[in-house]
């Protein structure tokens, strides 16, 4: 199953290890972490007339590595990453020159308020479209998000997919030792959202069989809790917080190309 | 204000089914006939400013034109982030409203002011601030900031304006009262105190309000005026910093216009006393008797 996904995934990844070497930058975990989730919504669940808002700005290289990818942007773009008088800085550009990218984020808390206004917005312009969204665990510290977790659920957004990745780590520790966020499940059905669990959110196959179980027609906004690696498919990445903030070394960078191809 | 503010949105959204009114839960006696005229695209967005804020921007990105109100503390400082971030940098139509600027909302306390919002608000990108200055202005101040389409506040206040006053078309700087000794240069109601001394008075004052920040450009009629009376009062119901005071000043200096300066601005809470909006204006020189003063002594100079 998905072995398309799984050979776009192997481009994808060396693309965007490679500008992350190339800019000597970090939150390459961060990015990793959510690229099977945005290569499935781009490649897989996405309808034409769909948006997206990556609330987790921070993982901007990743997004504007799938945009790429499926010809969404220009990927001579890719080559302006990180550099002076670039469209694309470290986190997603907020001037909207680029029409896939609606809304440029990198503070976290926006995301969700910005796509329950995105879905609540189809009730005056009886335009149909769902709105996807991929929240760190770090967003769910912030109050604007449950905010907008209050209304989306007031207006029975069922237009709206908000996919939490779930990986454990924020900026400097353990969820479980700053803000445990557990239980997570309960937290979003308690804010009356249909809450459905995908096992292993890396995993293309628990991708898809979550988001199939998907109900449009309850009248209920939705949370997929996506249960993440941070730095997943590096193996001396994965489950390290320090991988939002360090670039490569020559040799990590190879060691994690060489793992990739 | 706030009567004249909801007639006006009322017409306007009416004719326009493009308005969606967004709410921070206020406006009991003052918003129903918005609600009443407009039915679900009035929307009581709770006590979540920040929410509020970035829906707003979602919904003027599908071309809507989202109208944000709240008091004008609430509606500025809680959601700040998502108007430089949601609105002001995607340069989104979005009008956001505050009742009761400077001082308005009196003995509520220092919770309920805004004295920093124009400071605030003015410094970010694709931004405009429309201050009214008296009932009758806010028609002619809400089409002006219904004809820019990008991201802008109202600061509504209280203000009756005075029988012999004509309100002309708006201008972001206006002259509204001629006169030849001193020129004075107010933001928003506080305005009406001076024009009080002068008509009590009978002092000739070249009076001018300033509409719209920031300031791009000082007119001429302000400049002549200037040089012409070679004294300048600047009075506003805002915090010194980032008002129209210093706005000006940078203006005035940049070209190179100089005058005897004196500027009267909200002093904040002097003993962490609280009282009346005309007691705070008191602690600050804004109302009338020390107004008076003042524009005397600056007279006698």
């Amino acid at each position: 199953m998905n072995d398309n996904l799984k050979e776009i995934r192997k481009s994808c990844i060396l693309t965007l290890l490679s500008l992350y070497k190339k800019a000597n930058a970090g939150h390459i975990g961060s990015s990793l972490s959510c690229l099977d989730i945005l290569i499935f919504l781009y490649f897989k669940q996405l309808n034409a007339a769909d948006k997206f808002v990556l609330s987790k700005g921070h993982a901007a290289a990743a997004l504007y590595t799938v945009l790429a990818k499926a010809g969404r942007i220009n990927k001579k773009l890719l080559d302006s990453f990180y550099m002076d008088g670039t469209f694309l800085a470290a986190h997603t550009p907020c001037n909207r020159q680029i029409k896939e990218i609606i809304f440029g984020t990198g503070s976290l808390g926006h995301g969700l308020s910005l796509s329950s206004g995105l879905a609540f917005a189809t009730k005056f312009t009886n335009k149909k479209y769902n709105i996807y969204t991929i929240l760190s665990d770090g967003d769910c510290d912030e109050g604007s998000t449950w905010e907008a977790a209050l209304f989306a659920s007031q207006h029975k957004l069922s237009n709206l997919i908000a996919i939490i990745d779930n990986n454990g780590l924020q900026g400097f520790g353990r969820t479980t030792d700053v803000f445990d966020l557990e239980p997570l499940v309960d937290k979003w059905e308690s804010f009356n959202f249909d809450v459905y669990v995908a096992t292993n959110g890396n995993d293309f196959n628990s991708l898809e069989d979550t988001f199939n179980q998907l109900d449009f027609n309850n009248n209920k906004p939705k949370c997929i809790i996506a249960n993440t690696t941070k730095g997943n498919g590096v193996s001396y990445m994965e489950n390290k917080m320090e991988w939002h903030y360090l670039p490569m070394s020559d040799e990590q960078f190879q060691q994690a190309i060489k793992e990739n191809q | 204000m706030r009567k004249e503010f909801s007639n006006i949105i009322e017409r306007i959204a009416t004719a326009d089914k493009q308005v969606i009114f967004l709410t921070g839960d206020l406006g009991f006696m003052a918003l129903e006939n918005i609600r009443d005229a407009i039915g679900n695209r009035f929307i009581n967005m709770g006590v979540s400013e920040q929410n509020m804020i970035s829906v707003a921007a979602a919904l003027a990105t599908e071309g809507l034109v989202p109208i944000c109100y709240s008091i004008a503390p609430f509606i500025v400082y809680r959601p700040t982030e998502q108007i430089r971030l949601d609105v002001c940098l995607h340069n989104l139509n979005v009008k956001i409203i505050g009742n009761g600027g400077g001082y308005g909302y009196g003995i509520m306390g220092a919770t309920h002011h805004a004295l920093e919002d124009i400071a605030v608000l003015s410094s970010f990108q694709n931004m405009k601030c429309f201050i009214p200055f008296c009932n009758e202005d806010v028609e002619n101040t809400i089409n002006a900031m219904f004809s820019y389409k990008g991201p802008s506040y109202l600061r509504l206040g209280f203000g009756i304006k005075p029988v012999n006053l004509s309100i002309s078309s708006f201008q972001p700087i206006r002259n509204i009262l001629k006169g030849n000794d001193i020129t004075i240069v107010a933001m928003g109601p506080v305005v009406l105190n001076a024009i009080n001394v002068i008509i009590a008075d009978r002092v000739s004052a070249d009076v001018f309000v300033v509409s719209e920040l920031p300031i791009v450009d000082i007119n001429e009629e302000l400049k002549q005026s200037i040089k012409k009376t070679g004294k300048l009062l600047i009075m506003e119901e805002h915090v010194q910093h980032g008002g129209i005071g210093e706005h000006l000043a940078l203006k005035l200096f940049s070209a190179q216009v100089t005058c005897s300066f004196k500027h009267l601005f909200a002093v904040g809470y002097p003993g962490g006393l609280y009282g009346s909006q005309a007691y705070h204006q008191q602690q600050c020189g804004l109302d009338v008797e020390s107004l008076l003063l003042t524009i005397k002594s600056m007279l006698n100079e």
